[in-house]
């Protein structure tokens, strides 16, 4: 079983974003760059895959600017066996990317495609659903457990009230919760064997996709700050301020 | 312009967060149609039947809607979509499953969790954690967006009279289908719609602390219980109490934070709470920088405490 896993390039989850005060993007020109916390579990869950004997090869795909090529060098350490490159300098929206994967499974044919629930940049949490819709295939969201068996896939669901189990056929595309695995360390003789490992690239006009955006972004800026308060010596006066002064309870 | 929402219910009765999405659709205008999707779902449609604001309620009983398998809701609502100018959904895990997949059936964008409504094609939505706001203005034909429930007040559950209509399902789509559910039983209020929210984070250390020193506070307060994802990652709760970026996102009156340092992706789901009080031995803490009230204090004495004194 082939697998395909698409790796998005987002600020390192340890910055903390800022608008730029012309209020036309995030202030994220020197912010460390790392690949997305979510789709480093989609590509670990596909390693371990093929690792048990249950998928053949693994690709890694990025979109963006060049320097999306770290990311997909980075899954590469981490196990995948090649990778694709879409290039292009336009602003990505979820539609765009699905139809860009849509482009690459009719490529690659693969069982699978693996990705994070959401990109923690744009909080979408769209484009694994969008491209199951466009395939016309099963999807499985949010997953904690997977268990690929044949032909269909049983997936462990991280919903509102709990956990919920559905059997879906196969192919399908799955989508990845940060539960579901634990991520390796990528080991240095990984990362030099990852920089032998193919690398294609293409660009959205070759796979014949339009990639314009529709949504128009502007007047980015930061939410109302909250002024923090007292502090209390102690849980009497805790209490005391909560009753008569903040009257919550 | 006509809105279409879809209701989050469990088949007997609508789920608040359908109130607030009502209320949203509310400010985009024109008439406000609820689609309830299920099997043996007429209690639902009746209750949403009388929400206020509501002109017309869309109800399709059919058993492969059970369980809102997203595989066979999609086709219904994006069948239903091309009467309308706006899709309207609560952010809950159960539309985010299948919203995406009707805006791509559309060939239209998809706008997640909107925290204002600015006009009929111009909407507010919060990206990078919370931390950064923006507008967004929709070019497309339909408008597919799911809304953050706590952005929006609930509309009132009673005080409407719509009419109720059948739709005709559309067939069992073969591609999945339910298998089981594990869901957390609690007698608490449900964490996104309770007035105050006591929250643990990893330095209750275990899952018997985690119990130990919340659950009687808690209980005191009629309150719902909260996680960080440290603290479900080091198996202290279940999934469904994670509050945060990528959990629920809650704005409670009181909201107690023990144990927990905000970080800033916890913060994404409860910095909109309206009083915060936040208990943790380490004063450096960030979650003080947030805090109306901050107790500097071990939490195993001041927790404690705090139940016996309130």
């Amino acid at each position: 079983m082939k697998l395909l896993v698409a790796v998005k390039r987002v600020v390192d989850y340890n910055v903390n974003v800022r608008s730029k005060s012309d209020g036309t993007g995030p202030d994220i020109a020197n912010a460390k760059m790392s690949m997305n916390p979510f789709d480093e579990v989609a590509i670990e869950e596909a390693v371990r895959l093929k690792e048990a004997g249950k998928a053949t090869e693994i690709v890694a795909v990025s979109m963006g600017l060049k320097a999306c090529e770290e990311t997909i060098r980075t899954a590469m350490a981490m196990g995948a066996d090649r990778g694709i490159l879409v290039e292009t300098d336009a602003q990505l929206q979820p539609l765009a990317v699905a139809k860009v994967l849509q482009a690459l499974v009719a490529k690659e044919q693969p069982q699978a495609v693996l990705l994070g629930k959401q990109a923690i940049d744009d909080d979408c949490n769209q484009t694994g659903q969008m491209l199951a819709a466009l395939l016309g295939w099963a999807q499985g969201t949010f997953l904690s457990k997977l268990e690929v068996g044949d032909g269909k896939a049983t997936v462990t669901r991280e919903v509102d009230g709990g956990l919920e189990t559905d059997e879906i056929k196969l192919p399908a595309v799955l989508t990845v919760d940060l539960r579901l695995n634990e991520p390796r360390f990528v080991k240095l003789p990984n990362i030099m064997k990852a920089k032998k490992k193919p690398l294609e690239v293409v660009k959205p006009a070759d796979l014949g996709v339009d990639v314009k955006p529709r949504l128009a972004y502007s007047n980015f800026r930061d939410p109302p700050k909250r002024q923090a308060g007292i502090k209390v010596k102690t849980v009497a006066e805790l209490v005391e301020k909560l009753k008569n002064e903040a009257k919550v309870i | 312009m006509s809105v279409l929402v879809i209701a989050e219910h469990d088949n007997a009765s609508i789920k608040k967060a359908t109130l607030n999405t009502v209320t949203a659709a509310g400010k985009i205008g024109g008439d406000i149609h609820i689609l309830v999707a299920g099997k043996d779902c007429n209690g639902a449609a009746q209750a949403a039947a009388k929400v206020a604001g509501v002109s017309k309620v869309l109800v399709a009983d059919a058993p492969q809607y059970n369980h809102e398998l997203a595989e066979n809701i999609t086709p219904l609502v994006a069948k239903l979509a091309a009467g309308y100018s706006h899709v309207l959904a609560p952010a809950t895990t159960m539309c985010k499953n299948f919203m995406p997949r009707v805006a791509a059936l559309l060939d239209v964008a998809q706008l997640s969790e909107i925290i204002a409504v600015e006009s009929a094609d111009t909407f507010v939505r919060p990206i990078y954690a919370g931390n950064v706001l923006v507008t967004a203005k929709s070019s497309d034909p339909i408008k597919v967006i799911t809304v953050r429930g706590t952005s929006f007040d609930a509309a009132p559950a009673e005080g409407g009279s719509a009419a109720v209509e059948a739709v005709e399902a559309t067939p069992e789509a073969g591609l999945s289908s339910y298998v089981s559910q594990e869901l957390t039983k609690s007698e608490r209020p449900e964490l996104t719609a309770a007035r105050i929210v006591v929250s643990g984070g990893r330095a209750l250390g275990s899952y018997e602390e985690f119990h130990k020193q919340l659950e009687p506070l808690a209980d005191k307060l009629g309150a719902a219980i909260g996680a960080t994802r440290a603290a479900v990652d080091a198996g202290y709760a279940p999934n469904d109490y994670q509050v945060g970026q990528t959990g629920k996102v809650v704005a409670p009156e009181l909201y107690i934070g023990i144990g927990l340092s905000g970080a800033i992706q916890h913060l994404a789901g409860m910095k909109d709470s309206k009083v915060i009080v936040a208990i943790n031995k380490d004063e450096e803490a960030p979650i003080f920088q947030v805090s109306d009230y901050g107790l500097v204090a071990d939490l195993f004495n001041a927790v404690p405490e705090l139940t016996k004194a309130i």
